[in-house]
């Protein structure tokens, strides 16, 4: 039809478009910042909760690096009559001669409670387990020792007592030397153990050595947990031969487990963990778009001259459509950029607050970038078309 | 020669009933000064929206520049306007903030043309209607005739064959207005066909060719064109 008459529109660039856009939004700064701020709000919700759940597991998972996936443990099960089985008093040593460990050490449950003195009951134990540790505990488990010394043959035969981080800090002791009442006779604290992230039991334990246990405090040599590190590349097949190397005669009452295991599901939670809020950061979301959209049919309201002047200057209806298109948007463009801003410094502002490393994941800056231009679309379609409806004649109209 | 607008039993009823035109044969020949006067409500603005294309009529046919406009569609009834036809409001419609040469670049907006031939071609048209010296002014900054020159070099800043007004001067005291007229009788010097919708008797008594109005139908339509709008104008002692 345009080329029987010769009459073809010009076309608007994509320069023009925008100009055209912005030029709309420059001329009402302070409603275009209040209606770019529902959007902002919800898009720095959702990255911040995004980025923040993705700091920690981040961490996580640089903590699991730092520990290594390389520790096993042993511990006794259940018998097929379902009592709690024993683990043989020889598994330790049947263990060490696996080839591919490196280290292993062990532990054992001892009927004992620790006090700081003789004059509080015996029942209250403050959640402290008193164990029995073979001396190699603290290299398998990588663990440092913040106060003191770590058990040796010597101290191993003595009443000599480690604690743990948490154990310390329950009984109220912060340095070594002192005198701690336990079954029935004192001992001396002579060190205090660092965190240990991949066996939090020893944090909360005291800890005295295999030969203390079994003549002062009654101990029947049975270890409750064995401990071992591998070559990485070892993991399976070690744990695959261990439960018949510890307890060749009941292979089926021992149960190996992975300590990182927990920590990798921990970092996987923390991934996840997140659905309540990201709905919240969805709602708020959802109410900027309203608020663009509403925005926009104001506009296109007080603007039917302008729409006019255009349409009698020669703007298509199209272009007209594109032009509020084009200015919605912007609008919630601007929110999503600002959003995504805030979102990112409160994540790194959270995350280095906790000495995590700051990660935002593209994906979640690429989702925002995506909902903004969902929502500038569905806000800016209606009062798009209304725009282009309007009739060329009201420009012409003085009311 | 046919003229430039051809408007044929041009009839137009407004929703509700309101005959506004009821049967308007007017031809506009090339190079015309045309002024359309007759009292409030008569149809005036009605049949400039027909010469305008900006509304269609209900029976009649319109010729504009030789397109029937019942045939065109809308994408090309716009290519139309801004190829052929510039308008001129009572109100100046002027972007707020914007300045004076931006206002009339913006009317090129849909030719086509990029942005630095739109202002340059801006700039030339402020420069026709004697605002060469206010181009970085805005609206705010401007006189109400200066505004209504900004408006008529928006209009005519493209170029088109045809430029319509509708009360150009109906917010303008009177220097103003004679302002505004002295460059609608320039541009019509230099090839323009102008229609004007006035009130102002003098002001229509200086066009070549005056249309009357009533009840949407055209009563008298003489053309005393013995002399010049721009010698009239002139003796008209601004
Ligand atoms: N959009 C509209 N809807 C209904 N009636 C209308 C509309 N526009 C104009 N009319 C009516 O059509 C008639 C002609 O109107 P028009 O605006 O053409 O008159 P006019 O000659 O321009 O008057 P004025 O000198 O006051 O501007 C009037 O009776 C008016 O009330
Ligand atoms: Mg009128």
């Amino acid at each position: 039809m345009s080329r029987r008459t010769g009459l073809t529109p010009g076309r608007l660039g994509p320069g023009d478009v925008l100009r055209v856009g912005a030029a709309g939004l420059r001329a009402r700064p302070a409603r275009v910042i209040l209606s770019a701020l529902g959007i902002a709000i919800g898009i720095a919700t959702m990255i911040a909760v995004i980025g923040i759940s993705s700091s920690s597991r981040e961490q996580l998972l640089r903590q699991l690096d730092e520990l290594g996936t390389n520790l096993l443990t042993v511990t006794p099960g259940k018998t097929m009559f379902g009592d709690d089985a024993k683990l043989p008093t020889t598994a330790l040593a049947m263990v060490q001669r696996i080839r591919p460990v490196r280290t292993a050490a062990a532990t054992g449950a001892v009927e004992a409670s620790v006090r700081r003195n003789n004059h509080i009951p015996e029942t209250i134990t403050g959640g402290i387990s008193v164990q029995a540790a073979s001396t190699g505990l603290l290299t398998t488990l990588e663990g440092a020792v913040v106060k003191g010394a770590w058990l040796n043959d010597a101290t191993a035969a003595q009443p000599a007592v480690v604690l743990g981080a948490e154990a310390a800090k329950r009984l109220g002791l912060t340095r070594t030397g002192v005198q701690v009442w336990m079954g029935g006779r004192w001992f001396t604290v002579i060190g205090i153990l660092g965190p240990m992230p991949l066996a939090p039991e020893i944090e909360r334990s005291a800890l005295v050595g295999f030969p203390a246990a079994e003549e002062l405090l009654g101990f029947d040599g049975s270890p409750t947990t064995i401990y071992e590190r591998s070559s990485d590349e070892a993991v399976e097949s070690v744990r695959a031969v261990l439960p018949r190397t510890v307890n060749p005669d009941n292979p089926e009452e021992v149960t190996v487990s992975r300590p990182s295991d927990a920590l990798e599901a921990k970092a996987a939670a923390a991934g996840a963990f997140t659905n309540l809020l990201l709905g919240l950061g969805a709602v708020a979301l959802l109410v900027g778009g309203v608020g663009v959209a509403n925005t926009m049919v104001i506009s296109v309201l007080e603007r039917r001259k302008e729409i006019g002047l255009r349409r009698s200057l020669g703007a298509t209806r199209g272009q007209v459509r594109l032009q509020f298109l084009a200015e919605s948007l912007l609008l919630s463009a601007l929110g999503g950029v600002a959003g995504a801003v805030l979102g990112a410094l409160a994540t790194a502002a959270y995350a280095l607050s906790r000495d995590w490393p700051p990660v935002v994941p593209p994906w979640a800056l690429g989702g925002a970038v995506a909902a903004t231009l969902l929502i500038g679309t569905a806000a800016g379609i209606y009062p798009a078309m209304r725009a282009a409806r309007l009739s060329p004649t009201v420009a012409l109209s003085t009311t | 020669m046919t003229g430039i607008v051809e408007l044929v039993a041009v009839t137009k009823t407004y929703p509700g009933g309101v005959h506004a035109l009821r049967g308007v044969d007017l031809t506009i020949a090339r190079g015309d000064l045309l002024a359309i006067v007759g009292p409030s409500g008569s149809g005036k603005s009605t049949m400039l929206h027909m010469i305008g294309t900006l509304d269609r009529p209900a029976t009649g046919t319109v010729r504009v520049a030789g397109h029937d406009v019942a045939a065109l569609s809308d994408r090309e009834l716009s290519a139309l306007r801004s190829r052929h036809l510039g308008f001129v409001f009572q109100q100046f419609h002027l972007a707020p903030g914007v300045s004076a040469l931006d206002n009339v670049a913006d009317g090129l907006l849909y030719t086509g043309t990029n942005r630095r031939a739109r202002r340059e071609r801006a700039a030339a048209a402020l420069e026709r209607v004697g605002l060469g010296h206010r181009l970085g002014h805005k609206p705010s900054q401007l006189s109400g005739g200066e505004q209504q020159r900004v408006a008529v070099a928006r209009a005519v800043a493209g170029d088109p064959p045809l430029l319509l007004a509708d009360e150009p001067t109906g917010n303008l005291d009177s220097s103003a207005g004679a302002d505004v007229l002295a460059v609608l009788a320039g541009l019509h010097e230099s090839g323009t066909t102008v229609a004007v919708i006035t009130h102002d008797a003098e002001i229509a008594s200086w066009c070549h060719r005056q249309v009357r109005l009533r009840d949407g139908l055209i009563v008298d339509g003489h053309d005393h064109d013995d002399r010049g709008p721009v010698a009239l104008l002139k003796g008209a002692g601004r």
